[in-house]
């Protein structure tokens, strides 16, 4: 038997980003994704897709994404900035003007509810979430937050990221601002035209950038973008085997509510002045524990994985420490065929004592046991415009 | 020769008491983009419906069972060496094992060419 999709299983209706059309108009393969009905590929294919990012620019939408305005109650975006960092174990404070920060939302035993991106606009925040949390962040800001800011859904805004090499010259055909941007640079731009959100971020590992920009003209937009040979429409498929060589999480899967962030390899977002000895260290929930994880380390962590065959190790294989041995050490969280490597890839958690780079574990696969070596993360080398 | 097929899109050769086996083209066009492939050892004895083969596009791994059972009598190491065949001859050189039929009766219930056209329309 060979089990291919099946999509007409979906429960109940899915929702549509504003750029559905165009995604049919273009030839998308439709699956649901966190509830909506997404393209996991067009045409090309994934492989096409993701080669195209790399070498180009690509063009992806990810309208289901969470869009929120964090607006202070007092005028002062340092007062909705003071209030948000009782949420995540980052520094909102000190994100200019201008500038974004990757957050986790956590919990109070030091879980990840979210990942997140907060942007400093001058009079507010603007908080990009994750889809199949939106509506759960969205409360929990409303629950802590309500005091201090008001919490304010961007429901009328379509999100489109243009990623790769390219992607700098071809907006800039639209938007001439965008050059002079640097990595994690963002705010209020004008493209073709149109009043927009820009930062120069994104998922893949390639320079590129986000733009949030009003549903009405997002089909507009996303063709003007599209009219540029450099760029190809790229699906959810290749955009999950580009975060995957990036080394980057996927909420969910390679963080969740029982890991930490510390655990989950991601100290590097955690700023000094929210750790023990900080000018607000603390402060958030789940403090005690990823404080003292960051203090005397964790029990495990994630890690980068690079099986040393061909064979693909996906996510849920369970990893052992010897090619016998009965007692699990870890799983894989993601895992893949990596097409710019030609190669497979994969994360997940493993102890400290299995975890140290060019460790060799094994994972099972189909009744046999597979080695990889603990390896490196990012697989293929980013090039943010720093 | 006959050509036979079942509904989960593989298909048979029949040869005398061979059958070569492979994934049809609508199954490859499914898949995407085929990255690696596992094949059965030479010599193992396969029930029908057991997992024989794996295929895997970047996205995901799928199971190849055995459309009807046999001995696997040989298998094409070219697909192993060079997935993407499966993408651009799935009828042809693609073909994944051959089995020596253990029992004819099985192919009474699968579905002639035009029967699959069919299924898949």
């Amino acid at each position: 038997m060979l089990a291919l999709d099946d999509q007409s299983s979906s429960l109940s209706p899915l929702k549509r980003t504003p750029l559905y059309a165009l995604h049919l108009g273009r030839g998308g393969k439709m699956v649901a994704f966190a509830g909506y009905d997404m393209p996991v590929q067009y045409g090309a294919g994934v492989l096409r897709e993701h080669l195209h990012t790399r070498a180009a620019a690509g063009l992806f939408d990810v309208s289901h994404m969470g869009q929120i305005a964090l607006r202070p109650k007092s005028g002062k975006v340092e007062d909705a900035a003071l209030a948000l960092e009782r949420l995540v174990p980052q520094d909102i404070l000190g994100v200019a003007p201008g500038r974004q920060r990757y957050a986790q939302f956590t919990n109070e035993a030091g879980g990840i509810l979210d990942d997140l991106m907060v942007a400093n606009f001058g009079s507010h925040l603007f908080l990009v979430v994750n889809a199949a949390c939106k509506a759960e962040d969205e409360a929990h800001l409303r629950t802590n937050l309500q005091d201090a800011c008001a919490i304010e859904p961007l429901q009328n805004r379509a999100l489109i990221a243009l990623q790769g090499p390219k992607a700098e010259s071809v907006l800039a055909k639209l938007c001439p601002d965008a050059p002079a941007m640097r990595f994690m640079d963002a705010g209020p731009r004008h493209v073709d035209g149109i009043d927009c959100f820009v930062s120069r971020s994104g998922y893949t590992g390639e320079d590129g950038f986000e733009i949030s920009v009003p549903a009405q003209q997002a089909e507009a937009l996303a063709n003007a973008l599209l009219e540029n040979s450099e760029v190809l429409p790229i699906g959810l498929g290749a955009r999950d085997s580009l975060r995957l060589e990036a080394g980057l999480c996927l909420y969910g899967h390679d963080i969740d509510t029982t890991t930490t962030p510390v655990e989950g390899a991601l100290e590097w977002s955690i700023q000094k002045s929210r750790r023990q000895g900080g000018a607000r260290a603390g402060g958030f929930a789940g403090a005690d524990k990823i404080l003292s994880q960051l203090a005397n380390g964790a029990p495990r962590h994630r890690v980068g994985l690079r099986p040393e065959g061909r064979a693909p190790v996906r996510e849920g294989a369970p990893l052992f420490a010897d090619s016998a041995s009965s007692e699990q050490v870890g799983a894989v969280t993601s895992g893949g065929f990596g097409p710019s490597i030609n190669a497979p890839v994969a994360m997940g958690y493993l102890p400290r004592l299995h975890g140290a780079l060019d460790t060799l574990v094994f994972a099972e696969l189909r009744g046999q046991r597979l080695p990889l070596r603990v390896s490196p993360m990012p697989f293929v080398p980013n090039s943010y415009k720093r | 020769m006959t050509t036979l097929f079942t509904s989960d899109h593989e298909w048979l050769r029949i040869d005398g008491d061979v059958a070569t086996i492979g994934i049809t083209d609508y199954a490859q066009s499914q898949l995407g983009d085929v990255v690696f492939v596992e094949l059965p050892k030479v010599g193992r004895s396969l029930k029908k419906a057991e997992a024989a083969a794996v295929v895997e596009s970047v996205k995901a791994a799928s199971d190849v069972c055995a459309p009807i059972s046999g001995e696997v009598t040989e298998v094409n190491d070219a697909i192993t060496a060079e997935p993407a065949l499966v993408n651009s001859d799935a009828a042809g050189k693609a073909w994944f094992f051959k089995l020596k039929i253990a029992d004819r009766n099985e192919l009474g219930g699968l579905m002639d060419e035009a029967a699959y056209n069919k299924h898949t329309a």
